[in-house]
């Protein structure tokens, strides 16, 4: 089970032999340092770093990259060394393009894991502006043995100012060294082969890790989830994780190529009823063809999970196969533009009918080549085509669409679900296939329903005012599921309108009494939701931090709070702004989150001030947009909301049951 | 199987070998000394290239466990080596039948991460395996290889409808696979 540190957390090390795994959105340079029981570096040689890579117990790569491993054997420590410190920093302006801040670059995530690669703990650091340097993690001795520390610590001036601050002596020319072995080791690195994105694109996103405890273990891949191109002004690391978030949940078990085993049954065969039910396994197939899909085909203690690994092994054949399809085309376009260039310079092909066979052959060459691809492809989809009709069938609420009969059998449950459905996912090759998006519960991250400017890629227009609504009305269904799918009592939301502009698409909510009180309006409704939901965070968190969760005062709330924001920042002073920021920086830990339905424009008085909210919030939209990547190779897939079918009451149906079960649980 | 013998992938019933693994295994070296602490550790890492017409395009690695098509897939990068009892430490498998149809070529090579030569590593061998079976269609015994870092192992390459290995087995010297990428390309 992995560790999700955060700033100044620490967590114990049972093995000595670790290997620190480092991904940032751009390359960036990687080191360590030895620490006496001060923390000082005594000297250059208490240094690894690319000039010199290895040093007793530790190595370093030798170039800047995005993604790093670093190899640290404790035991190989003097007794004189009690802290290792992981320090991370961006090239030097000179070696390259490359942002110079790491305000400019995705949230760089760091993970101690084991030589097997099973995570132990991971840190995502956040909040860095101007720095050039930051030391991300500090492994330290604490009587007589090893903890791992989050520190984050950032250093505007650089490499030189980091290492002056843990008192080496020689820090200034160190860095200097540093910045000049990175630049031979950018020189000297190979490139890697076309038609794959470099390895800077392929860095694991800051907020990937640890989002499936089950499958902890599964060994983290270099994994890709590069943000497509078409996503405008975010940086990578923004809403292109939302897939890949869970996906890590997934990806190990999934693989609907395993067999479904299921898990080894303890208990007395006379009290079978206890025992999990056996995995649903396909049916032999005639030979020759493929199975025939059942739901719930995939690992997993539950039929929930197995629904759930089901999906995502889904999501990856589905990304796998058109990424297949894919190169085969390109490399057939490009094979074939190489041979009609050469078909045209050759002066031999150039009389008569000859070049014109040339180019029919070519032409042939491709189209084959396409038939080919088309075929496998066509194979692949029609398989997972039948899978997603009998999967789609049997998902739970939570995972279903709102058109779904689940939802007309909807009971307020008992459990927390795993996971909740945000909306569907689709390539355009496979326009029938939805994927299911899940995103795992409890949230991790807040949610922004985009009220902004939109291109669909349905090519309709829809004007600014009814984006707003759809933005709205959008953000009204996500709670409703929200609230649905947690037992009751156990979510609580509250809203901020500020102008009231919201109150037609709130009515679902607002009508059946579910949020904790009626939309907040004006500037002191704004404030006097923020302070109380900042008071909130600081009380529990100072609880967390005392190690005494049991001192919150008697009928403290402690379910899971939504703050949903329209309009935002109308209403907004700067007091309030800066809440709202600590809200977004803070709250995930201790159970609050944020749903801004907002247009981001409205808010750029504010400059880069407001840059990291945005960026710590899964940006979905209210229309079809294709803005979300997937994380094993970063296609850019056509999101769709979870809407409610026109004319459906089931929204106000299952709200009714909501509100019904919140009155009978307070009383 | 020898140097540049070529087998085809064709079972002898008829059907087409499906699935192949090229296994890596090594012992890590003994400690030496009084100090326990200075290990010499030992990292060879196995490499899949994926070609099309002679153009690498994908390339299975441990910074790339999986091929964007899945067809090609690492097991996880061993840093260590096992402790000799014979069994793969790092292993690539290949799901033949799920190889992008442009794909014409995959060859295997291990390289030495940390520098030392097959001179210096204890029990290394290299082999492929019908992984249908568990067949072992070829084995390289590295250990004692001579003073390179790198060999490159074998190919598999469409032939017809189906596939055929050969068996290169010729030593190279580079950290990774892209080091490699001179040598790899006459044997194309």
């Amino acid at each position: 089970m992995t560790a999700e540190l955060v700033r100044g957390q620490n967590h114990p090390l049972s093995q000595s032999r670790l290997e620190i795994r480092v991904s940032a959105g751009a390359p960036v340079v990687a080191a360590a340092a030895l620490g006496d029981e001060n923390g000082r570096i005594h000297g250059v040689e208490w240094v690894a770093h690319p000039g010199a890579p290895t040093r007793p117990g530790l190595e370093v790569s030798r170039q800047a990259a995005a993604d790093h491993r670093l190899a640290v054997d404790l035991d190989a420590m003097t007794e004189a060394v009690h802290r290792v410190s992981v320090l991370l920093a961006l090239p030097a302006p000179g070696s390259g393009p490359g942002p110079a801040r790491f305000g400019a670059v995705a949230a760089p995530f760091v993970a101690v894991t084991g030589l097997d690669g099973s995570e132990i703990a991971g840190y995502t650091i956040t909040g860095l502006e101007t720095e050039s340097a930051v030391v991300a993690l500090e492994l330290y001795r604490r009587q007589g043995a090893w903890k791992v520390r989050a520190v984050g610590q950032g250093y505007a001036g650089g490499l030189a100012d980091l290492l002056t601050d843990q008192g080496l002596p020689e820090a200034v020319q160190l860095a200097g060294a540093v910045d000049e072995a990175v630049t031979r080791g950018l020189a000297r690195s190979v490139q890697a082969p076309p038609s794959r994105p470099a390895d800077g694109d392929r860095s694991r996103q800051p907020a990937a890790p640890a989002v499936g405890p089950e499958q902890g273990g599964t060994a983290p891949q270099g994994a890709p989830g590069s943000v497509p191109p078409s996503y405008g002004g975010q940086p990578a690391g923004g809403p292109g994780q939302a897939g890949p978030q869970s996906a890590y949940g997934g990806t190990g078990a999934a693989d609907p190529s395993a067999t479904a085993g299921g898990p080894i049954d303890y208990s007395h065969p006379g009290r079978r009823n206890s025992a999990p039910p056996p995995p649903p396994t396909a049916p032999p197939a005639p030979p020759g063809q493929p199975a025939r899909p059942v739901a719930g085909d995939a690992t997993g203690w539950s039929m929930e999970e197995r629904l759930y690994n089901q999906v995502w092994g889904m999501f990856e054949d589905l990304a796998r196969t058109a990424a297949a399809y894919r190169s085969a085309v390109d490399f057939a376009e490009s094979r074939m533009d190489k041979e009609l260039e050469q078909a045209l310079s050759d002066p031999r092909s150039r009389i008569g009918g000859q070049s014109d066979a040339v180019r029919e052959a070519a032409r042939a060459r491709h189209a084959q080549l396409v038939g080919q691809a088309r075929e496998v492809l066509d194979r692949d989809l029609a398989q997972l085509a039948a899978e997603a009709d009998v999967v789609e069938p049997a998902l739970p609420p939570a995972f279903a669409r709102w058109d779904n009969p689940a939802w007309h059998a909807y009971r307020v449950p008992m459990e927390i679900p795993m996971a909740l459905r945000l909306g569907d996912l689709r390539l355009p090759e496979a326009d029938r296939i939805r994927i299911p998006m899940l995103l795992r519960l409890p949230l991790e991250r807040g949610l922004w329903i985009d009220s902004g400017r939109a291109d669909p890629v349905d090519g309709s227009f829809t004007d600014s005012h009814d984006m707003r609504r759809l933005a709205m009305e959008t953000a009204v269904a996500h709670a409703a599921r929200l609230l649905a799918v947690y037992p009751a009592g156990e979510f609580t939301v509250h809203v901020i309108d500020p102008a009231g502009s919201g109150e037609q698409p709130l009515a679902p909510l607002t009508r059946t009494g579910v949020p904790a009180a009626p939309p907040a309006r004006g500037a002191a409704g704004v404030a006097e939701v923020l302070g109380r939901l900042t008071q909130r965070v600081d009380l529990v968190q100072m609880a967390l931090r005392g190690g005494a969760p049991d001192a919150l005062p008697p009928g403290f709330d402690t379910s899971q709070q939504l703050l949903i924001v329209n309009d935002f920042p109308h209403g907004f002073d700067d007091r309030a702004v800066n809440q709202l920021r600590y809200l977004a920086d803070e709250g995930p830990s201790v159970g609050v989150h944020l749903m801004m339905v907002a247009d981001r424009e409205e808010s750029a008085g504010y400059g880069p001030l407001l840059d990291p909210l945005w960026r710590s919030l899964l940006r979905l939209t209210p229309v079809p947009d294709d803005h979300l990547a997937d994380p094993w190779v970063g296609h850019a897939w056509t999101y769709e909301p979870p809407l409610v079918p026109p004319g459906s009451q089931i929204l106000h149906q299952v709200l009714t049951q909501v509100a019904a079960a919140r009155r009978s649980w307070s009383r | 199987m020898t140097k540049g013998q070529a087998i085809s992938l064709q079972k002898n019933d008829g059907g087409s070998l499906t699935a192949v693994r090229m296994g890596l295994g090594w012992q890590a070296a003994p400690r030496r000394g009084l100090f326990g602490s200075r290990t010499r550790e030992i990292d060879l890492d196995a490499s899949a290239v994926l070609f099309a017409d002679k153009q690498p395009v994908d390339v299975v690695f441990f910074r790339h466990l999986v091929s964007d098509d899945g067809s090609v897939r690492h097991t996880g990068d061993n840093l260590v080596g096992g402790v000799g009892q014979g069994g793969d430490d790092e292993a690539i498998l290949v799901d033949l039948s799920r190889v992008p149809v442009h794909i014409d070529q995959i060859v295997f090579t291990v390289n030495s991460f940390t520098g030392q030569t097959f001179q210096e590593v204890q029990n290394a061998f290299c082999r492929l395996v019908d992984e249908t079976n568990g067949q072992e269609l070829a084995r390289y015994t590295l250990a004692g290889g001579g003073a390179y870092t790198a060999q490159i192992m074998a190919k598999v390459h469409r032939s017809g409808t189906g596939w055929t290995m050969t068996a290169l087995g010729n030593p190279a010297n580079g950290r990774t696979f892209q080091d490699l990428m001179p040598a790899i390309l006459p044997v194309l």
